[in-house]
């Protein structure tokens, strides 16, 4: 029984550090597959991360109900990441820039604006919001044996809209003319464009996506878990290891899924290491790297096969 | 190197590299300027704290420097990976290794230690261990084609890690617990002359081993057949491998070189500037060499000023306190101009526009100029540089008339 | 008969080049009217500024009668315009039905079956015969363009535009191709065909457009016209292609390769057991469609690619596993299929492309460190002797030159190398007749200096006219190898489609 309590504990855990992972890898996924390299998901989420905190400890302090402070803070962090990333999307549709170059130069950009304007709001470079969200058991599903505790009890509605927007992007890629087009224009753009499609159009929307998903993602981390937008360690590469999750699931919604959970696990461990005696006796700072140098075995694993689309990158 | 190049027809003036980045940092400044409008300051006020904390005395001058001496090394080791192609976005871990080298080193090793022999050994040992952090990437990149701007972020992380680790089991302090141990002068990059002619600022030996090392890298990339085959395969490797050179190997090669320099840095920066090494802090200065780099053209001398400009900034901020500025502007102007280079297509296509624009109006007041004289004809291209100034001196009074003419013209 | 297609006074300029300088062609209904011109004369530009890919600076397009304005490929669809581009438009992984729909799926959520219903219908009625369920990358060169036939077909199109329809077909899918365009002339549609081959529009072609640099030539009857006239009306000047030589003198054997196997980059066997001797003073050439192997052969022979089994002897050294730079240092001199990716560095000067295979050698460097003037003046030689052309001379960076003259760096580059084998993948691809000639010229005089010459070439005319040995290649196999003048353009033809002679074709099946 033992062993069980701690995959209880474990699991809604891994679940909770899954879903912003998962936006932003999706986010990632529709950037890629119309053909942007979008390395800035981290910038992205911690965009995200930040508007939402900022939105929800002002209405909250202004005595706004929580939960609608929660959901228009998510709300205005997918906005702030869908603006930030036109900028990249500015640079690497329309000027052909290096996108590499463009993606970090947005990281920094965000992460010193965020700064820049924490420090101008709460003057200590920290937004902490009174509240997150509060655990609560799915009903009649809870109850079911094994699978309630473990997926149905104590959880977070975001990660049932994180679940229901990965769902419809399943969807929207493989069913739709529009996920059609999408993906076309990640491997052979000019297929796309001789089709009477507008590739930059495409392109944009992808990005967009992309920013609108890595904002939600960020949110995602501030509500549940967090709870503080930290101007010290900021989201921790979080949004680096969604692209490693991107790569690892390659670049398909049902391998992204595995992937983050997987990554979701590997954080779990290093954050909860110390609660679970199995892991008791290893020091902090080997726990703490261990999902950084878990993704790198990762990726190594995944090396062989590379599904990337073909045109990722590449200016059109 | 000289070319011969006869006969050239006139061509008008292209945007240079220096005018591109001249341009981005105006353009970052503008930024900076219109964030702190918005937050209700005065922006002249605040560019006036930041010249003021960088440079208003030697001593001040001499902290810029010190603070310049890691953005050079960064911003080599970031060129130097880049000119094979490579983005070395993992300089803060390999800072944090090269770093944590040094301290430990400085730590352990005893005073009675010959001081030549104590720099060498601390350059030796963090060096290699920055260029041994630098290498996995390279390895990962050549052996398994992992992207290295992914991998060396997550050795960014992993090294954050170990760091953290190590302090607390080598160097802690144990009265403050969550940093280490101040190291003893004698075993810093200190040194006495140059900390007096500053009037005891940061400025240290470390400063010489970033001149050093630019003067090396510049030579490296120019002059010998290693930065031939690293160049070949940033400009080409599909070309490089086809010439038979070995690609997996220049860019291991490439990345351990790069780490080095980024190893060195952290060396100079916890060992030479700060003394001091935090747990669980992420150096700032892997990023702001991206910034070095990139707005100095990644050439070593590029890479020189503009770490000194980025010095001043970073130096300067401290300065802002008393305007109510938060400091994290300097980061924001930073991170401005990195997008504005980064997208410099813009202002290269803007100057290349404006050129274009003047120099067809040169050449067409040159032309009237020669027709005043009687001299129809005569290809510009054959005259001399001060006939030709003449010549649109001349020409510019004619050009003027004749556009007065047309526009009297039409609006008849 | 009314014009369906009229193009009037068309000009397109591009950043320092006329593309299209004051074009007019007209194209009646029901017709096949072809466009001749030489690499780069601006026919391509043409058909895609009439396709909407490109907005011409000046000029009226008039559709059946009626002025229009086609500013986008959706534009063309609606005017019932489709075009085959020389470059397949079709997305690697998709199927045949996703290609074919990609741009009209007929609402948000598509309906495949449908689709691939009314695919199949079309597909019979010409006689295509395509599997709308079929991956792109699993069908052959010759299916990819039938769906882009399709394509055209599904967006009823009725006006046909066909960019170098032929250049990846063996000489029976011409055939094939020709006979399916003559049945979409006898339904109705009136059809444009855009080449540089006189024979093909010889073949299935009533009036022919002639370009030369921008400019428009004449329109002729190709009835009426001999090829000699229409050849002399595209370059300018009388030519001939025929490449003279003299008899081969056949030497020693300089490579000789040994039931060869190599991996393709899809890691199945794209060179299965082949073997084949090349010797001092002659010209092999390899025959075959794109994609059967030839690519994986050169690579294997220069060593960029692995070799899984067989050997690669060369001056009797077994080079099999040698690294490249041994090999180019035993004298394999290679000019490679992609001038652009694999043979020059664009955005380094001449100088330093020149060098790229001997800068570490003396004189150009010591101990490691360059030396440039010695680099300089080697440039300065090959630029001289291979009368290389650009704005800077030899720090002239090398995307700044024109194809022909990049290729020409990269000849004098391998030649100057003194090699004794050259390998020359497509040579002469994109390059006007000029460049085509001085390229051919060179390779012979190589062979007649006693060195040995491998050429891989999806042009038949040109192994015809350069090789004397052909060997020809089909699905990584040698099927066979011939005497230039023992054999004729369809026997080879069936060869590359792996059918060899009656007689020894027990290995077929």
């Amino acid at each position: 029984m033992e062993f069980l309590n701690v995959v209880y504990s474990i699991v809604p855990a891994a679940i909770a550090y899954t879903m912003p992972l998962l936006m932003g890898a999706l986010g990632g996924l529709y950037s890629e597959r119309s053909g942007v390299t979008n390395l800035c998901i981290e910038g992205l989420m911690l965009t995200g991360c930040f508007a939402s905190a900022t939105t929800i400890y002002l209405l909250q302090s202004a005595g706004v109900g929580f939960n609608l402070a929660i959901v228009i803070g998510i709300v205005v962090a997918m906005l702030a990441g869908g603006l930030l990333s036109i900028l990249h999307a500015v640079a690497a549709i329309n000027l052909k820039s290096n996108q590499v170059i463009s993606g970090t130069a947005i990281n920094m950009l965000a992460t010193a604006l965020t700064l820049f304007l924490a420090q101008t709001i709460t003057g200590s470079g920290n937004v902490t919001i009174l509240r997150g969200i509060i655990r609560s058991d799915v009903p009649l599903l809870s109850k079911i044996p094994l699978i309630g505790p473990l997926f149905f009890s104590r959880t977070y509605w975001t990660t049932w809209l994180c679940l229901a927007i990965w769902l419809v992007s399943f969807f929207l890629l493989y069913r739709t003319s529009f996920g059609l087009r999408l993906r076309a224009c990640g491997e052979h753009p000019s297929a796309v464009a001789s089709a009477g499609v507008d590739v930059h159009k495409m392109r944009y929307i992808g990005v967009i996506l992309s920013g609108l998903l890595s904002g939600l993602g960020g949110a995602c981390i501030l509500v549940t878990y967090a709870g503080e937008y930290n101007s010290t360690s900021g989201i921790n590469g979080l949004g680096f290891l969604a692209i490693a999750a991107m790569i690892f699931g390659q670049w398909k919604p049902l391998g992204i899924l595995a992937s983050t959970f997987f990554f979701g696990l590997c954080m779990t461990i290093a954050n909860m290491g110390r609660v679970i005696p199995l892991f008791q006796s290893i020091p902090t700072g080997y726990l703490g790297l261990f999902p950084y140098v878990a993704t790198l075995v990762a990726l190594v694993a995944s090396s062989r096969k590379s599904a990337a689309p073909l045109a990722s990158g590449e200016p059109f | 190197m000289k070319g011969r190049i006869d006969n050239r027809p006139l061509e008008a003036r292209k945007a240079s590299p220096l005018l591109v980045s001249l341009s981005a940092v105006f353009l970052g400044i503008v930024a900076g300027a219109v964030l702190i409008l918005l937050i209700g300051k005065n922006p002249i006020t605040g560019y006036d704290r930041i010249i003021f904390g960088a440079l208003s005395n030697v001593r001040r001058v001499g902290n810029t420097l010190g603070m310049a001496t890691q953005l050079i090394l960064i911003g080599l080791s970031v060129s130097f990976a880049f000119k094979t192609g490579l983005f070395n976005i993992g300089a803060s871990g390999q800072m944090l290794m090269g770093g944590i080298t040094g301290s430990i080193l400085a730590y352990y090793l005893p005073y009675s230690m010959p001081r030549p022999l104590y720099l060498l050994v601390v350059i030796v040992a963090s060096a290699l261990v920055g260029a041994l952090w630098g290498s996995i990437s390279g390895f990962l990149k050549a052996k398994f084609n992992v992207h290295e701007v992914v991998s060396t972020i997550m050795l960014n992380w992993t090294a954050y890690w170990l760091v953290y680790d190590w302090i607390q089991r080598f160097i802690v302090d144990p009265t403050i617990v969550v940093k280490s141990k101040p190291i003893e002068d004698a075993h810093t990059l200190r040194a006495d002359w140059l900390t007096d002619i500053t009037n005891f600022s940061t400025l240290n030996y470390g400063f010489l081993i970033a001149i050093i090392a630019c003067v090396v890298i510049w030579f490296i990339l120019n002059k010998t057949t290693m930065g031939f085959r690293l160049k070949a395969v940033g400009s080409n490797r599909f070309c490089a491998e086809y010439a038979g050179i070995k690609v997996n190997r220049s860019i291991i090669i490439s990345m351990t070189i790069a780490g080095a320099l980024a190893g060195l840095a952290g060396l100079t920066y916890y060992c030479g500037y700060s003394n001091i090494m935090e747990m669980g802090k992420m150096p700032n200065e892997g990023f702001d060499g991206i910034a070095v780099a990139l707005l100095g053209n990644c050439s070593p001398v590029g890479v020189f000023f503009s770490a000194i400009f980025f010095g001043c900034l970073k130096m300067g901020r401290g300065s802002l306190a008393a305007t109510g500025i938060p400091t994290e502007i300097a980061d924001t102007i930073i991170a401005t101009i990195i997008y504005f280079t980064a997208t410099s297509v813009i202002l290269t296509n803007f100057w290349n526009a404006r050129f274009k624009g003047s120099f067809t109006k040169k050449e067409e007041a040159m032309t009237l100029a020669l027709e005043k004289q009687g001299r129809v004809g005569v290809d510009l291209a054959s005259l001399t540089k001060d006939e030709r100034k003449a010549l649109v001196k001349e020409g510019m009074g004619l050009l003027k008339a004749k556009r007065q003419a047309e526009k009297a013209k039409e609006a008849k | 008969m009314s014009h369906v297609i009229e193009m009037i006074g068309i000009r397109k300029e591009f950043p320092g080049i006329v593309a299209n300088d004051d074009i007019t062609l007209r194209v009646e209904e029901g017709q096949i009217h072809a466009i001749l011109g030489e690499n780069g004369a601006g026919k391509s530009t043409l058909m895609s500024i009439l396709f909407g890919l490109y907005k011409a600076d000046r000029g009226v397009i008039k559709v059946r009668g009626k002025e229009v304005e086609i500013n986008s490929p959706n534009d063309a669809f609606d005017l019932g315009i489709g075009m085959v581009h020389q470059h397949f438009q079709l997305v690697h992984n998709f199927t045949v039905a996703e290609n074919i729909i990609l741009g009209r799926e007929g609402g948000f959520v598509y309906d495949i079956r449908t689709a691939s219903r009314k695919i199949k219908e079309i597909s019979d009625r010409y006689g295509l015969s395509i599997d709308p369920d079929m991956v792109i990358e699993d069908i052959t060169v010759g299916m990819q363009q039938r769906v882009e036939i399709l394509k055209m077909l599904y967006r009823d199109a009725d006006i046909l535009i066909f960019d170098e329809p032929t250049a990846v077909l063996t000489p029976q899918e011409i055939d094939e191709l020709m006979q399916i365009m003559r049945n979409l002339a006898a339904e109705g549609k009136s059809i444009i065909l855009i080449t540089h081959k006189l024979e093909e529009i010889k073949a299935v072609a009533e009036k022919c457009t002639i370009i030369r640099r921008g400019k428009l030539i004449g329109v002729v009857d190709v009835a009426g016209t001999s090829v000699e006239e229409m050849a002399a009306l595209m370059v300018g000047r009388p030519v001939s292609f025929k490449v003279d030589k003299e008899e081969a003198r056949i030497g020693e054997p300089v490579l000789e390769i040994r039931d060869l196997n190599v991996l393709n980059n899809k890691n199945v066997l794209g060179v299965k057991d082949f073997s084949l001797t090349i010797h001092r003073g002659e010209i092999v050439g390899i025959a075959g469609v794109d994609g059967n192997g030839q690519s994986e052969l050169v690579e294997a022979i220069s060593g960029l690619r692995k070799v899984e089994g067989g050997q690669v002897v060369f001056l009797g050294k077994d080079i099999t596993h040698a690294s490249i730079q041994e090999r180019n240092e035993l004298g394999l001199g290679h000019i490679p299929e992609d001038r652009q990716k694999r043979g020059l560095i664009l955005a380094e000067p001449l100088s330093t492309n020149f060098v790229i295979k001997e800068f570490y050698k003396e004189p150009y460097s010591k101990h490691g460190i360059l030396n440039q003037d010695a680099i300089m003046e080697y440039g300065e030689k090959i630029i001289k002797r291979f009368d290389v052309r650009s704005g800077e001379g030899i720090l002239s960076l090398a995307g700044k030159l024109s194809g022909g003259n990049q290729q020409k760096a990269i000849i004098g580059r391998e030649v100057e190398a003194d090699p004794d084998l050259l390998i020359a993948v497509q040579p002469t691809r994109g390059l006007d007749v000029g460049a085509i000639e001085f390229i051919h010229k060179e390779l012979v005089s190589e062979r007649d200096r006693g060195k040995a010459v491998l050429l891989v070439s999806f042009e038949l005319d040109e192994i015809f006219n350069l090789s004397d040995r052909i060997a020809v290649m089909n699905a990584g196999r040698l099927i066979d190898i011939v005497d230039t003048k023992e054999t004729d353009e369809h026997a080879v033809g069936l060869m590359m489609a792996g059918i060899k002679k009656e007689a020894d074709s027990e290995g077929q099946n």
